[in-house]
């Protein structure tokens, strides 16, 4: 009896749990998830609620963005194992295009979606040196000395890192005017000047800023100077090369996942906005670059010209950089194991 | 006939818990297992040779298995010495330090891999106390063993902890009286006693050296070839989206850690029966 009674009271707690439940969720404003990568955090916590305001002015609906940040791999590697992402936000195309390949989650033509190849901005590698550069380390060539440490994050998980092993590889090959045993050598020397290999941009920052490791750090120009403002200008010192990479930022919608949560205008338009002179002003405070003509000048002074190359202009296509390079067995892992020696 | 054919058990329900205790154990253990198989039976004979062969693999593998086996050398010794202060001595605390050990049990390892970090990088607490000495411990291999310590020496104490305090003092009394010291008491009596469950605690302690990531990549340094271990490259390859190569790679783990745990069951039925023959 005393049995019966238990299931009736739980069964009649169960439902009542679930109405109430269920009435919360009808009454919650839309929401999308943006699944980002690891160090933009800051930038979206800026720009969510701009685009919360121009949503509601513009449609009277509510909208909550979701964030989502780890490096862009492992993004991507979440969302082909069931993460419901209606956009993302990555530092890398073949991290989109793996969305692609592996179960049709974006448009095979994602990148004419947006404009400027789906990248509202761009940035590149710089370093960040302790303040006054006690190692006077100027350009690429000075990270191949032997006095002087480097951190930046494992190529093999991190796109930025990535970027860091390309712009190292483009600056060799100008350099010497692309003999490749020389440029080897240099990414190989390099290679073997890293104190530390996080997984993440931010784990990088970490080891550099709070655990005082190495005497330069390479992220993206962005991270660079806003661990600068973060930490003090008196702190640190920002040094951009004379020539690196050319890191796209590219954006997509999930085509999937919006369709079936039927987010897809609210998806596209929050893309779309990052496009606008608003979203720009903020991505170029960030220390983004930005395409947007009239934003650009008003931030000029804080992007030193410098030459870009961009990865398909030296290496071909990204499916070729990652199979020759960062696939297991590549040149990266050879150039690792020469570093050892 | 009066004599029923069900046999009489002891322990009422007893058919029901083992079904739903298979049940469960398939469910929590038998499945991903078997996924995990399936999953690396996905590459050819070929592919897996090349990756198990790739020599930052081979690389990592030594780093994890000398780094696990260092760590369990010194929880053997650490854990049993806890285990044994806990058991045989009052203090005021002994209750807090008693559910400290269950500490790394507890604390995310993430979150136990950066506070070791911080605390031991050159500029942390305990690590400038060593930079005069020229001790890094950050960064470096000795990073990953201290990982490892902290989070299996709970499996060593734990496993030690219930039979230590079944120790009837009787033995060691008689001991005592018949002129044995202390050192031979210890190794005569008390050692043979807690082998058993030394060994399992010390096996439970490797086999979770061996898999551990969190608490590890953030002491460790990842240089590839020097500080990178298993975890860390099953994750890589993961991160390149190559499953099959990460699960053959887990599967070998895996099997190692079964037949480490296998012979230690094997070597206690030995010492079992030994035991149970006087």
């Amino acid at each position: 009896m005393a049995v019966k009674n238990f299931t009736k009271k739980s069964v009649k707690g169960i439902l009542t749990l679930l109405a109430v439940s269920l009435a919360f969720s009808a009454s919650a404003a839309q929401e999308i998830l943006n699944t980002s990568y690891d160090v933009s955090r800051e930038l979206f916590v800026t720009i969510n609620p701009k685009f919360q305001q121009y949503w509601k002015e513009k449609t009277g609906e509510d909208i909550s963005v979701q964030q989502s940040h780890a490096g862009s791999s492992a993004q991507a590697a979440a969302i082909l194992q069931g993460l419901k992402a209606d956009v993302v936000t990555f530092n890398q195309s073949t991290d989109i295009d793996v969305l692609h390949q592996k179960g049709n989650f974006v448009s095979p033509d994602w990148r004419k979606k947006f404009p400027n190849n789906a990248s509202p901005f761009y940035s590149t590698t710089a370093f960040l040196v302790r303040k006054g550069n006690p190692k006077n380390i100027k350009d690429w060539g000075d990270l191949a000395r032997s006095d002087v440490k480097l951190v930046f994050p494992n190529p093999k998980t991190s796109g930025n890192a990535r970027y860091t092993y390309l712009a190292a590889w483009i600056y060799a090959n100008e350099a010497f005017k692309g003999d490749e045993k020389k440029i080897k050598e240099f990414v190989s020397k390099v290679l073997g000047n890293v104190v530390v290999f996080d997984t993440g941009g931010r784990g990088a920052t970490t080891s550099f800023v709070d655990r005082a490791q190495g005497d330069v750090l390479l992220t993206f120009e962005s991270e660079v100077n806003l661990i600068r403002k973060e930490y003090g200008t008196d702190k640190y010192d920002t040094v951009v090369p004379k020539i690196s990479v050319l890191a796209e930022f590219p954006v997509a919608v999930v085509d999937s996942v919006v369709k079936a949560k039927g987010t897809e205008k609210v998806a596209t338009e929050y893309l779309n906005y990052l496009y606008s002179p608003a979203a720009q002003d903020v991505l170029a405070s960030f220390f983004y670059r930005i395409h947007d003509d009239k934003v650009k000048v008003a931030y000029a002074k804080q992007f030193p010209e410098l030459k870009l190359v961009s990865v398909e202009s030296v290496f071909g296509s990204w499916k070729d950089v990652n199979d020759k390079h960062f696939a297991t067995g590549g040149i990266l892992d050879q150039l690792l194991r020469q570093a050892k020696q | 006939m009066l004599v029923t054919k069900k046999s009489l058990r002891v322990l009422p329900g007893f058919t029901l818990s083992l079904g739903l205790g298979v049940f469960y154990l398939s469910l929590v253990v038998l499945l991903p297992a078997i996924t995990l198989v399936l999953q690396s039976l996905q590459i050819s004979w070929d592919e897996f040779v090349f990756y198990i062969t790739d020599p930052r693999l081979l690389s990592s593998f030594r780093v994890t298995f000398l780094a696990a086996g260092i760590a369990t050398v010194l929880n053997l010794f650490l854990g049993l010495l806890l285990a044994w202060i806990l058991v045989r001595y009052q203090f005021p605390g002994k209750k807090l330090v008693d559910t400290l050990i269950d500490l790394p049990f507890a604390l995310p390892t993430a979150v136990a891999g950066l506070t070791l970090s911080a605390l031991f990088a050159q500029n942390g607490w305990v690590g400038q106390l060593l930079v005069p000495f020229d001790i890094k411990i950050s960064y470096t291999f000795i990073g990953i063993i201290l990982a490892m310590v902290f989070t299996s020496i709970p499996f060593v104490v734990r496993t030690l902890q219930p039979v230590l305090e079944d120790l009837s003092p009787e033995f060691e009394e008689a001991a005592e009286t018949l002129g044995a010291k202390k050192r031979q008491i210890f190794l005569r009596i008390i050692l043979p006693h807690i082998s058993p469950a030394l060994m399992i605690g010390v096996a439970l302690s490797f086999v979770r050296s061996l898999g551990e990531f969190g608490a590890v990549i953030f002491i460790a340094g990842n240089m590839p070839y020097e500080t990178e271990v298993v975890s860390l490259m099953i994750f890589t390859y993961i991160g390149e989206y190559n499953y099959p190569a990460a699960a053959a790679v887990a599967m070998l783990i895996l099997i190692t850690s079964l037949l480490l745990l296998l012979a230690v069951q094997l070597l206690q039925n030995y010492y079992g029966k030994r035991h149970s023959r006087r």
